[in-house]
């Protein structure tokens, strides 16, 4: 069996038919034993008593458990290093001379208000400046990924995500959504305006006035150029307006309440991401109906504190109960989903999906909200997300139940091509008898 | 003892709606004198205050025998309750920023001053700005959301400041972030020039909008103009909508603030701090300002120099609303004992000086139809104390708002051992485990 698994494609086959494993389409119920037949990069059959066509080739599953490929929601895998450091709110960073190519960069003096919009890059795409040689596609990939919605993330209204596979030669092989949403942060700019909070917070609400305005004046001018004076050219509008929806930062309760309201008054459609007080925040969240993405980087005690530091009732509480979030959230039947937050390795990705499986959420909804509740949130359930008869061919095979401390990614499959993690180098073990 | 006031302690029982008598305190209305008798609150406002009351049935009684019982406290300056900075450093003029866009309902200081009888609060943005962010009123309603700690209806202001704070951030030495350029402006000549600058260009603002509404209303074709949220509240000042909270010390920058304000035909609603008021009160009196102040700080920096602790009494005297105010978390939390200041520094009467931190300052902020005084029909915002608050032995016992109880002592020390317990558990179970893979060594001396 070892040896048809390793089977090394040196051409692509027209087909591949997956059998005899056990199958987790997520869209339904898991299948004990069936087949999953790709074709083209997309899925042409699953079922318990799916025939393997005659031109497959074939990977006998027994033992194996096949997962939809999982997405990571909110990511900057294979964005240059200049547009993916995160930001933090409150720290201060600069926008520095922006990105290779032609874009405008920044201006260089202190930016005197919201009209100089520093720290807005709205009109980048992650699609345009994919980096498929970025070293983390491949750890994500032997993490189990397939795909993710992949953001610049530097800045205040930083740029459109896109929904990319994690696989390709060229960017544009790998891009399935170019535009995905608009993600802001609560950044200050460094330097100029904004430095606090509420100043970032008038720097975007001033940002959505006066895209606002630049529609009704483009109008206007497109109606009666003779009359009405010609409007600039905005980029940074321009940006805001193709974006179809935004994503905004909340990990406080507080902070959740101040965005579900800030999101009404831009009225736009709005994930929201962090949710470290999830838990507490069910009911704001339950109303707003709003979708949301669960950081998995649970918070940590930090080292080095001091000892003498006594911290407070609620800051022990969120480190106690922010796994619970995504088992509390299931409970409500809220829309949510997760994103890796730059915790990328593996092994920590597995550890981190665990720690909300034994606060409480069911394995296969954490596999979910890796997967299909991805592609639901950014409207791509379509293609993505699940295993069933059309989808694209993005698929996690493992050994053992996925999240759990033993099992082990045997491969994943991307536009229904085969890549295979490297196998683990031999772990210094105490010598045994060799087996077999 | 920081251990203890943990951030989730007031899950008191909050009921409303019910009728609540208070009874045989001694009852300091601050609007009509002070008497033993009884408060009855119904439906969170305060119906009946006399001696004598017909006690409604099924009212909850409260006796506060020995006890008195006061108006909450009204503090006109303070920057509690904001998350994030409370400067927009980076711009001379940062109207825009809104501290009701950052109200923080979890921050700690909220219950302390809660525990202090404070139950309502000017938040204000820093003084770093000539012209600086808008501010709102809230309540201490420890609890609640963002959204219900507003004062409905309280009108909103912005701040405005003169003198050093304003004009630091230009100067070589004392600015803000480190590498941060220097900002205009850096001399008290420039901090009037960006004050006249801003209004000059709010009063184009206004006008645009106003021909703009003309338009509209004859039914003629128009583009609204850019909507600047800058200027936007610096309109609203100039429309009256929207009342001017100035950081001021010297007499020189408040009769400038004030000469500049008549020229555009706007009113400082409150010079904040205003240590040297009392030497330009008869200014100050005819523009009809208030005087939000310190009981008796001074000389702490060179503008503080002339401060004296007569100002409050002086400018009273003269005819100006005064009130006292903390600026400051920890003061907060006993303006009752800044409040008696008053008596000794100028002599003026027990009534004036708790009038100076729940009256005035409700005229101050032009809600002293809804607070400031025990009188029936206002919001039963009620602080009971053990001893008369004019004293540093008098501790807070309960606190009301809108009719409900907010703080009470007996149930904030009673609750401590639980939290204890609760936050121990916490501790605990974070320690790592033991490993225990291993068999235990055996003992080494026998049990």
């Amino acid at each position: 069996m070892v040896a048809t698994l390793s089977v090394s494609f040196a051409q692509t086959p027209t087909a591949i038919a997956i059998r005899n494993a056990r199958i987790v389409p997520i869209s339904g119920p898991a299948l004990a034993r069936g087949t999953v037949v790709l074709r083209n990069g997309l899925i042409e059959a699953v079922g318990e008593n799916t025939t393997v066509p005659s031109d497959a080739w074939v990977l006998e599953g027994e033992g194996l458990t096949v997962y939809p490929g999982l997405i990571d929601a909110l990511s900057n895998w294979g964005m240059p290093a200049n547009l993916a450091a995160p930001s933090r709110p409150g720290v201060p960073q600069s926008v520095g001379p922006v990105i290779q190519g032609n874009l405008p960069a920044p201006p260089a003096r202190p930016s005197q208000g919201p009209e100089d919009r520093p720290a807005t890059t709205s009109w980048i795409k992650a699609a345009d400046e994919l980096q498929p040689t970025d070293h983390r596609l491949e750890i994500a990939r032997n993490a189990g990924f397939t795909s993710a919605v992949t953001f610049p993330m530097r800045g205040i209204a930083a740029g459109q995500g896109s929904i990319v596979n994690l696989a390709g030669e060229k960017p544009r092989d790998m891009v399935l959504v170019p535009a995905a949403g608009q993600y802001l942060t609560m950044a200050s700019s460094g330097g100029g305006f904004p430095l606090a909070l509420f100043g970032t917070i008038a720097y975007i609400r001033q940002l959505y006035l006066d895209a606002d305005h630049y529609v009704q004046v483009k109008q206007a001018y497109a109606k009666d150029p003779q009359s009405v004076p010609r409007p600039e050219y905005e980029a940074a509008l321009e940006g805001i307006l193709q974006s179809q929806r935004i994503l905004l930062p909340a990990n406080r309760m507080v902070e959740v309440d101040r965005m579900i309201r800030f999101a009404a008054e831009l009225k736009q459609p709005t994930i929201l991401y962090g949710m470290r007080e999830g838990y507490r925040s069910v009911d704001l969240l339950k109303k707003a109906k709003l979708p949301v993405l669960v950081s998995l980087k649970w918070p940590v005690k930090e080292n080095d504190t001091d000892p003498d530091d006594v911290e407070s009732y609620r800051t022990l509480e969120v480190r106690d109960r922010a796994p619970s979030t995504p088992a509390e959230f299931q409970k409500a039947k809220l829309k949510f989903a997760f994103y890796t937050d730059s915790v990328d390795q593996p092994r920590d990705i597995q550890k981190a999906v665990k720690k909300a499986i034994d606060a409480g959420l069911p394995r296969e909804e954490a596999v979910r909200a890796l997967t299909l509740s991805v592609a639901e949130i950014y409207g791509v359930s379509d293609r993505l997300g699940s295993i069933e008869k059309g989808k694209i061919a993005n698929l996690l095979v493992t050994r053992g139940d996925i999240f759990d401390d033993k099992a082990k990614v045997e491969m994943v499959f991307i536009d229904g091509k085969r890549f295979a993690p490297p196998p683990e180098p031999p772990t210094p073990a105490p010598p045994k008898p060799t087996a077999n | 003892m920081k251990t203890i006031l943990l951030s989730t302690l007031a899950f008191l029982s909050i009921g409303c709606a019910e009728t609540i008598v208070i009874e045989n305190a001694t009852v300091m209305t601050v609007s009509h004198g002070t008497f033993k008798g009884s408060v009855v609150v119904r439906d969170g406002k305060i119906a009946e205050v006399a001696e004598k009351v017909l006690v409604p049935q099924g009212a909850t009684i409260i006796d506060a025998g020995g006890q008195f019982v006061m108006p909450g406290i009204i503090d006109c300056h303070s920057h509690i309750a904001v998350d994030g900075d409370v400067n927009e450093m980076s711009v001379a003029i940062s109207s825009m920023v809104n501290i009701k866009d950052v109200i923080d309902p979890e921050d700690i200081a909220i219950y302390r001053a809660l525990a202090g009888g404070v139950t309502t609060v000017n938040v204000l943005h820093g003084s770093a700005n000539p012209v600086g962010g808008q501010t709102i009123v809230i309540k201490t309603r420890w609890g609640k959301s963002a959204t219900d700690l507003i004062f409905e209806g309280a009108t909103p202001g912005v701040k405005f400041a003169l003198g050093e704070n304003p004009k630091r951030p230009g100067n070589p030495i004392g600015r803000g972030a480190p590498g941060a350029a220097a900002r205009y402006p850096a001399t008290r000549l420039g901090v009037e020039d960006t004050i006249r600058t801003a209004m000059t260009e709010a009063k184009e603002y206004k006008a645009q909008w106003d021909a703009y509404q003309a338009k509209v209303a004859k039914g003629e074709f128009a583009i609204a103009p850019r909507k600047d949220l800058r200027l936007e509240p610096l309109k609203e000042v100039l429309e009256g909508k929207r009342f001017v909270h100035a950081h001021c010390y010297r007499a020189d920058e408040i009769l400038m603030l004030l000469r500049v304000a008549d020229e555009f035909g706007f009113k400082i609603r409150t010079l904040q701090h205003g240590l040297e008021a009392y030497k330009v009160a008869k200014e100050i009196a005819a523009h009809g300002a208030g005087v939000s102040t310190f009981s008796d700080w001074w000389a702490y920096k060179v503008e503080a120099i002339d401060a004296i602790p007569y100002n409050a009494a002086i400018l009273q005297k003269k005819g100006i609303v005064v009130s006292l105010n903390s600026d400051d978390q920890e003061l907060m939390r006993r303006l009752n004992t800044e409040a008696s200041k008053v008596m000794k520094y100028g002599g003026l009467s027990e009534n004036e000086a708790l009038a100076m931190i729940t009256l005035n300052p409700a005229k101050q902020l032009g809600i002293e139809d809804r607070v400031g005084s025990i009188d029936p029909g206002k919001d039963a915002d009620l602080v009971i104390y053990d001893k008369n608050p004019l004293s540093q032995f008098a501790k807070v016992q309960k606190v009301f708002i809108d009719g409900s109880i907010y703080f009470d002592r007996d149930k904030e020390v009673s609750g401590r051992p639980a939290k204890e317990l609760e936050k121990n558990r916490l501790i605990e179970k974070e320690k790592p485990q033991p490993i225990t893979t291993q068999a235990p060594a055996p003992a080494r001396r026998p049990a």
